[in-house]
């Protein structure tokens, strides 16, 4: 059997920056690009995984777990933002240390259009909501990207969203 | 015989009557003037918006410190918005969160306008359904002392109850708004520092 080679080598990256900002709660609805950071966190007994039944939970998952002392990371797909916004209201008024990690679909050879409209209003929104945002569209840029945002979410408090893009996850293959 | 429904503001008072390092957390509506009225604490948190993120606010809270009685007392129209909560919790089951669900088959705050319960939605039923084993219906004032007992103390695994009480609102008594200010305030009473 061949060795598996993992689709997102970069995914290392981003679990040893929650580490090192002791980021002990991950939030997560199922996706293919965060599968590795998922396996991940499930695997260590620092960490606890909690999956949603939908993105919007998890948002009042992370502020109960700050006003516990706990910080937590929110992981979903574009097309989940949209089911976010009205509970990210809570993150300016409760306020906390917000931080999400979002896999892009609907760019970069999506097959799928019907991801198409929520993945491109996904930077509109999160704007709309008063977030921040930072990318990454290549491997060497997970790295600095997500230390920039574990700083200045944990250490500024300004509430921060990590756009993984659709280039660096790879656009899911449906027919050749 | 009509059944007489109890008072939600009686449900209230005797659910934080015993209370001493339980944090409450009241959904978005009339129950957050409930618990404003039951008396103001530093271990209160009163959603004014995120309809529907009641109880996943208190699993966070109950995950983070699972020591922590938590408590959290919403609504039946806040709760059937995020009624995926209940296949979340349950995952977790954690034994120091119990959720009371205020029920009164209405959207006190927008009219009185039926909710699903009205038509048959058992909430209780639903928990259970996702997997919360200890789910029950309460309308006796007695059951509300016990549900009080468990919610300030560690249980076996989560609670959820839903409490029917009467339709019809109240005078408003309206708790602090300033959401900056109820974080560090109870993060200040579990002794941790603000951002």
């Amino acid at each position: 059997m061949a060795p598996e080679i993992s689709p997102t080598p970069w995914a290392a990256a981003i679990f040893a920056t929650l580490q090192r900002h002791a980021v002990s709660l991950v939030a997560y609805v199922p996706d293919a690009g965060h599968a590795e950071l998922i396996r991940r966190a499930e695997a260590d007994n620092a960490m606890r995984a909690v999956l949603l039944t939908s993105e919007e939970e998890g948002v009042g998952l992370l502020a109960g777990a700050w006003l516990g002392g706990r910080r937590g990371v929110l992981l979903m797909q574009s097309s989940g933002v949209g089911n976010c916004i009205n509970m990210l209201s809570l993150v300016r008024t409760a306020p906390f240390p917000f931080l999400a990690l979002v896999t892009m679909r609907g760019e970069f050879g999506e097959f799928n259009h019907w991801q198409v409209p929520m993945g491109t209003a996904t930077p509109d929104v999160l704007r709309a909501m008063g977030l921040r945002i930072l990318r990454a569209d290549f491997p060497d840029e997970v790295t600095p990207v997500m230390e920039a945002a574990a700083q200045q979410c944990y250490a500024g408090g300004t509430a921060t969203v990590v756009l993984l893009s659709q280039r660096l996850i790879g656009a899911k293959a449906f027919a050749k | 015989m009509t059944e007489k429904r109890l008072n939600r503001r009686d449900v209230v008072a005797r659910l934080v009557a015993g209370r001493d390092e339980t944090v409450v957390i009241a959904g978005l509506g009339a129950t957050t003037y409930d618990l404003a009225a039951a008396g103001d604490h530093p271990r209160n948190f009163y959603l004014w918006g995120a309809m529907g993120g009641a109880a996943m606010m208190g699993l966070g809270l109950a995950l983070a410190q699972p020591a922590l009685p938590v408590l959290v007392i919403t609504g039946d129209g806040e709760m059937l918005m995020g009624l995926g909560a209940f296949a979340t919790i349950a995952l977790h089951n954690p034994r120091n969160l119990t959720i009371a669900v205020l029920d009164n088959e209405s959207y006190a705050e927008t009219g009185g306008q039926k909710t699903h319960t009205a038509y048959g939605t058992d909430l209780a039923a639903v928990a259970k359904a996702c997997g919360i084993a200890d789910a029950m219906t309460l309308r006796r004032l007695e059951e509300v002392d016990l549900l009080a007992v468990r919610a300030h103390a560690l249980s076996e695994g989560t609670t959820v109850a839903a409490i029917k009480i009467a339709p019809g609102e109240l005078p408003k008594v309206l708790p602090p708004r300033d959401g900056g200010f109820m974080t560090n305030r109870l993060r200040g009473a579990l002794g941790f520092p603000p951002m």
